[in-house]
């Protein structure tokens, strides 16, 4: 953009002259000076603690930093350590495990309670309020109460399947691989539900009723509709969550710290608490960075998408 | 027949909702229960798990207030939520109006740049974050964590007012300014009135985002009279293999409480700020 204004055959020391006087003159005044003094403090926060951490982490994770110690430009070691290390290896499996499957859940369970909600309509209110708590009430707060919940040996879950007759001898919710698993993402989905769900609710409300009737006397059963009415309308909207929600859920760290901190086996860990554990428990931060940044195409794929989604329709922002 | 249909599918609509709720909301009733519950009742598995038979009991509230620094972290949740706070307003407000109605050079550059910033999420900033926090001598500081939380309230409000403002048409502030406002003034007079319903929500979401936020305050902040709520009570409530789950409830019960308050008396902002994070780009 600075070399627009100055023809390629001037000497350099001339051409530098020259742009500096031609940003001098377009130099922002009145209106445009306002502007950017006025986005200055976002511009701040977004280039210092979002865009400079993110070129740290990357070079940070081609040294071998530790916490204490400046390290030196060690190329890719750290991620051909990560490719031998099992933990990590395991780590990328759960991550990919705990995202699907819980934004699947959240995803399918999400319609379910959608519609539902749409069916029973303002009589719903009250419900609709009561059933957003878990995605309102933090995660670093309720997580504990789960926590108990699994609580090895006064499970309230245990005692009530026990009374049910059903699994006599108690699940071994946090302790045996398997289940542990299965309750970090059963907590996933309780946080994610309500957010599905009033997305989608809000959705489906904004779908004319016209559509509907008009297919009814056209004869069209309710899943007719649903198929050929309600999914193809609620795409836009299912793409976003969905590609919103891949993100935070490959992320996540609250859920897992709390109550597996990565285990049994270390098959609960993602990336964020292994790297949390080998970055800043274990003081090898070069190593976290590098287990970090594997978040990052996760992010960019998802954004990528999401602005095409957008573009689409409206503009963002 | 078809009302005999309708009512079997308003039925199951029923079941499907009653279902979820009771998912969806007994973590909480079960907080409530185990925090008022004494321990020799809490802890006997013959009695039954959601009844409160032998009286109820506030042992834990006390056990929290005078064993742990639970009024400090307190303090500390409540000192960073509102500088937090304080700190996106003034960045979000006047940066989301230049966006959506001034012009300046890298505007859209700008707008893209905010709209994926919202995108980052913690974990995978606070490695290096937690450089940026030692350089400037911030650790164990609740300054690490006011200075470290706008990563991710800015960007969330930013987008959110500019998609009010936006909505506010454009001539309200024109004839202010005809009439010979500056433009800051029309801002502040006329356009942030307008936008309060959008400044609401952006002050809602950055406090409770702050208030529960964990892993920046695990991972810059180690000392007990500088650790926020939802890390005290997950560290110091715990000791060698003892659990004070009734405590610990309590605690959870006492950090949720001001959360709550703000979604009891502001619902709808809270639901606007849900469904335009998701949807309104």
């Amino acid at each position: 953009m600075g070399r627009s204004g100055a023809p390629g055959s001037v000497p350099a020391v001339e051409t530098t002259q020259i742009s500096v006087r031609w940003w001098w003159q377009k130099r922002p005044r009145g209106e445009r000076r306002l502007a950017l003094v006025m986005v200055c403090p976002l511009v701040g926060i977004l280039l210092g603690l979002v865009a400079y951490p993110l070129v740290s982490a990357l070079y940070m994770s081609l040294t071998d930093k530790t916490i204490g110690s400046p390290g030196a430009y060690v190329g890719l070691s750290n991620f051909l350590q990560l490719a031998e290390d099992s933990i990590f290896r395991q780590t990328v499996g759960n991550a990919i495990l705990y995202t699907v499957v819980a934004v699947m859940i959240k995803a399918i369970a999400g319609i379910g309670l959608a519609v539902a909600l749409a069916r029973i309509g303002e009589r719903g209110a009250t419900v609709r309020a009561l059933i957003l708590l878990p995605w309102v009430i933090p995660i670093s707060i309720t997580a504990l109460a789960w926590w108990w919940m699994f609580d090895p040996m006064f499970s309230v879950i245990n005692r009530g399947l026990r009374a049910l007759g059903v699994a006599p001898s108690g699940v071994p919710w946090l302790g045996d691989p398997f289940w542990a698993r299965v309750a970090v993402i059963l907590v996933n989905v309780w946080r994610g539900l309500p957010f599905f769900a009033t997305v989608f609710l809000a959705g489906l409300l904004s779908i004319p009723r016209e559509l509907y009737e008009a297919a009814e006397t056209d004869g069209a059963r309710s899943l007719d509709s649903f198929v050929r009415i309600t999914l193809p309308l609620l795409r836009p909207v299912l793409s976003l969550v969905l590609l919103y929600s891949v993100v935070m859920t490959v992320a996540d760290f609250e859920i897992i710290y709390i109550l597996t901190r990565g285990g049994p086996l270390n098959r609960t860990h993602l990336f964020a608490t292994y790297a949390f554990q080998v970055g800043l428990e274990g003081t090898v931060i070069s190593k976290g960075a590098a287990i970090s940044l594997f978040i990052f195409p996760v992010l960019a794929i998802a954004s990528y998408f999401t602005l095409r989604i957008i573009r689409r329709g409206e503009e963002y922002a | 027949m078809r009302s005999w249909k309708r009512g079997i599918g308003e039925a199951a609509a029923w079941v499907v909702v009653v279902v979820a709720a009771a998912f969806l909301l007994f973590p909480f009733l079960w907080i409530g229960i185990t925090s008022l519950k004494t321990n020799r009742e809490l802890y006997d598995l013959s009695a039954a798990p959601l009844l409160i038979r032998q009286g109820v009991t506030l042992e834990h509230f006390e056990l929290l207030l005078r064993r742990t620094a639970f009024l400090t972290w307190l303090r500390n949740s409540f000192l960073v939520s509102l500088s937090t706070t304080v700190v996106t307003l003034l960045a979000s407000v006047p940066g989301a109006y230049a966006l959506v109605r001034m012009s300046f050079p890298g505007q859209d550059t700008l707008g893209l740049a905010v709209f994926l910033a919202y995108l980052v999420p913690p974990s995978l900033l606070f490695v290096p974050l937690a450089q940026v926090v030692a350089a400037f001598g911030l650790m164990d500081t609740l300054w690490s964590l006011v200075v470290t939380y706008p990563t991710f309230t800015v960007p969330f409000s930013t987008w959110l007012l500019s998609g009010y403002l936006k909505g506010i048409p454009r001539e309200l502030e024109e004839s202010a300014m005809v009439d010979g406002a500056s433009r800051l003034r029309a801002l502040l007079t006329v356009v942030l009135p307008v936008a309060t319903p959008g400044v609401v929500t952006v002050v809602l979401f950055a406090f409770t985002l702050s208030w529960g936020h964990m892993i920046y305050a695990l991972a810059f902040v180690s000392r007990s009279t500088w650790k926020v709520l939802p890390v005290g009570l997950l560290t110091e409530l715990v000791r060698g293999d003892v659990f004070y789950w009734g405590a610990l409830m309590a605690g959870a019960l006492a950090s949720a409480l001001p959360v709550l308050a703000l979604y009891g008396v502001f619902t709808r902002y809270f639901v606007a700020g849900l469904t335009a994070g998701a949807t309104k780009f």
